[in-house]
């Protein structure tokens, strides 16, 4: 039933392309992300930075105009976020997709990118396999064994041997445990313990009591963002871990804003990793962070980055394609492409679609009375080193 | 080894605490009153955010914000008490259900409405945070601090029931309705002042919980779960009860996550699954 959708779908679709006024209408992008649900602020962060872009790039590219379609998943949800774009490509038509904070959704969803041969840009869901399951798709975020397989390495080479790791129980924080360890352990160290605790944890005193115990160097934590990174730094700081003794590593939602505001002082020294933060130093990405201010009063994140090379990956593509949409010709103009984002140098690697970037070492520090990720080590032009695994 | 096992102890106790501190409004008004009131953690998250907003907006400390955030959510709760509780006192349980999961929903798209859906900062007054180490054990001021609030409200709440005048009223409206009218009880009003009384509980857990727990709009829904679980496995009706069942849900809580992880927060389903076949009303349930 699903494929005879899809299948009349694409010839609906390939009736309608082969009529002259359609080729002048409106490109139209269906966004999928939880608007709704625990996840809602990460969706707004990335349509702010979707809405953003728009208003400062124009709402039309190569003559044809923008127009966004947008889809709640509400949470993760795969079944939903899968009959979101098949009712997205079949009754809506869009051109493509985009958006997918959630690793599941992001899955599940290109399962309708392969079939339907629709450009898919993935702006946030950060599991390194996503763009292997439609050849249709290409990521502007993150992979999380980017990250944290760097920080590994890094950590080794700033002199920890033994580390603890602490996690929570669930794909993308299982693929941080992995990183971390793998990088650690290829560089030479050696990991004392580790523990996953539920996702929805509300105290983690157990936790990180049992960790202090076992007296290591290290303890890489990944948590999600959202209430997490804050309980769990603060417990930290409350059970006299000291960032100058014990380090503690993390990826970079461990310290993001919100997260140290609450955390204070407790934050101190806390060691992250991340491929973005609105405290960068570059001239575009203070413009950013200024037009970003005044739309939206808060300052962007990592969703409203993955957002906005999102919407930039899209406008490039489709210039280059002169306005055409099918999915091969937009995947065809993505592959390779090279752009400065406010992160920094990104592009997007022609092999596996993902994207290519540095990757930034942050320490928490006091900038002005202020707790602040500042940049003081970084690794350039990092692929997924999960999916070069993969080739071999 | 002695260390450890205290610590596991006293956090486990402390957190306890901060789910009794959430859950004991419940116990006035769903134990008490009898009403599926699953709009309880709304009213803590309104408490939450009063606590937030006087904190971060206007600087005020701490502890000033903790009687307003009492006030506040007893305040939009008697309107709520008013306008809609009142109603459905009669009806069967799903429409109470029906009715409170419906205010959860409101009053979660209004807090994200007006608060935006990000994570509110916390921060506590630097005497309240941090750690000190008594004989071994490593003693977290907050906690200890949640501790004796809960044992504050619990005597306040069970003296006040059993030796006032009011808590008699409010026992006896509770129990039988018709007779207390006919002794010339207000039972309309009584009603009205102990929901105000659970919610304005709720509110203050709410905001004594935050910094531990966090504070987003999803909070209404987040800890439904945990104080349900508390106030039924401590019986309806019951204050102590609650606290009782609170403690060892906290306990067994924090020890399972220390000592096996691998069960992670399971072990509380599990415990409460296993109180309740024991003794299916509550440890001190009457009904």
């Amino acid at each position: 039933m699903q494929k005879l959708l899809i299948g009349l779908g694409s010839l609906a679709a390939a009736l309608l392309a082969a009529s002259p006024v359609h080729a002048q209408g409106a490109i139209k992008i269906g966004l999928i992300m939880p608007y709704s649900g625990q996840f809602a602020d990460t969706a707004t962060q990335m349509d702010n930075a979707i809405k953003l872009y728009v208003s400062q790039h124009g709402d039309s590219v190569a003559g044809r105009k923008i127009e966004f379609i947008r889809k709640d998943t509400g949470g993760i949800a795969p079944d939903i976020a899968k009959r979101l774009a098949q009712e997205l490509v079949v009754r809506d038509k869009v051109d493509l997709l985009a958006g997918f904070v959630l690793t599941p959704n992001a899955l599940a969803a290109s399962d309708v990118s392969a079939e339907a041969k629709k450009f898919m840009v993935i702006m946030n869901a950060a599991t390194a396999i996503i763009t292997t399951k439609s050849p249709y798709s290409a990521r502007t975020s993150l992979t999380i064994p980017q990250l944290n397989e760097t920080l590994g390495a890094w950590a080794y080479k700033s002199g920890v041997r033994k580390a603890y790791t602490m996690v929570s129980d669930f794909g993308p924080g299982h693929d941080g445990e992995n990183g971390f360890q793998k990088g650690f352990k290829d560089a030479g160290g050696q990991v004392v313990g580790s523990v996953r605790f539920p996702v929805a944890n509300p105290d983690f005193s157990a936790f990180v009591q049992r960790a202090k115990d076992l007296n290591p160097e290290a303890i890489y934590v990944w948590v999600p963002g959202g209430v997490q990174p804050a309980a769990i730094g603060k417990t930290l700081a409350e059970r006299g871990i000291d960032p100058a003794k014990t380090r503690i590593f993390g990826q970079g939602e461990l310290t993001e804003e919100s997260a140290l505001k609450s955390m204070g002082d407790a934050g101190l020294g806390i060691i992250t990793v991340y491929h973005y933060d609105y405290n960068h130093a570059s001239a575009m990405n203070a413009a950013f962070v200024k037009a970003y201010n005044g739309a939206y009063s808060r300052n962007p994140d990592i969703y409203s980055i993955g957002g906005w090379d999102g919407m930039h990956l899209i406008y490039e593509a489709l210039k280059k394609t002169g306005g055409k949409t099918d999915g091969d010709s937009l995947i065809a103009a993505a592959k390779g492409m090279k752009w400065e984002s406010p992160r920094g140098p990104v592009s997007i690697d022609p092999e596996t679609r993902d994207i290519i970037q540095t990757v930034y070492i942050r320490r928490v520090e006091k900038v002005g009375g202020q707790p602040r990720n500042v940049e003081f080590d970084k690794v350039e032009n990092v692929k997924d080193p999960f999916k070069a695994r993969m080739k071999k | 080894m002695i260390g450890p096992l205290v610590g596991v102890l006293f956090d486990g106790f402390a957190y306890g605490m901060l789910l009794f501190l959430l859950s004991v409004g419940l116990s006035v008004t769903l134990g008490m009153m009898n009403f599926v009131n699953l709009a309880h953690c709304s009213f803590a998250m309104l408490g939450g955010y009063v606590t937030v907003s006087l904190m971060n907006d206007l600087g005020w400390p701490f502890f000033a914000t903790l009687p307003l955030a009492f006030l506040a959510a007893a305040a939009v709760s008697v309107v709520l008490e008013r306008v809609l509780y009142r109603r459905l006192y009669r009806a069967s349980d799903l429409d109470q259900c029906l009715l409170t999961i419906g205010i959860v929903f409101v009053s979660v798209a209004s807090a994200a409405y007006i608060y935006g859906t990000v994570q509110q900062p916390v921060q506590m007054p630097d005497y309240l945070q941090g750690s000190f180490v008594v004989m071994g054990v490593n003693i977290a001021v907050y906690r200890l601090f949640l501790v004796g609030a809960a044992l504050a409200i619990t005597l306040i709440l069970v003296a006040g029931l059993e030796y006032t005048r009011f808590g008699a009223q409010v026992r006896a409206a509770v129990d039988n309705q018709r007779m207390a009218r006919g002794l010339g009880i207000n039972v309309g009003g009584v009603f009205a002042v102990t929901f105000a009384l659970g919610s304005g509980l709720a509110g203050l857990g709410g905001s004594l919980a935050i910094a531990i727990v966090g504070l987003d709009p999803s909070f209404a829904f987040t800890y439904l779960i945990y104080v349900l679980i508390v106030v039924s496995t401590g019986g309806l009706g019951s204050i102590g009860g609650s606290f009782v069942a609170a403690a060892l849900l906290g306990i067994s809580d924090v020890a399972g996550k220390y000592y096996v992880p691998q069960l992670g927060s399971f072990l509380i389903y599990l415990v409460m699954l296993g109180m309740l076949m024991w003794r299916p009303a509550g440890l001190f349930g009457k009904r």
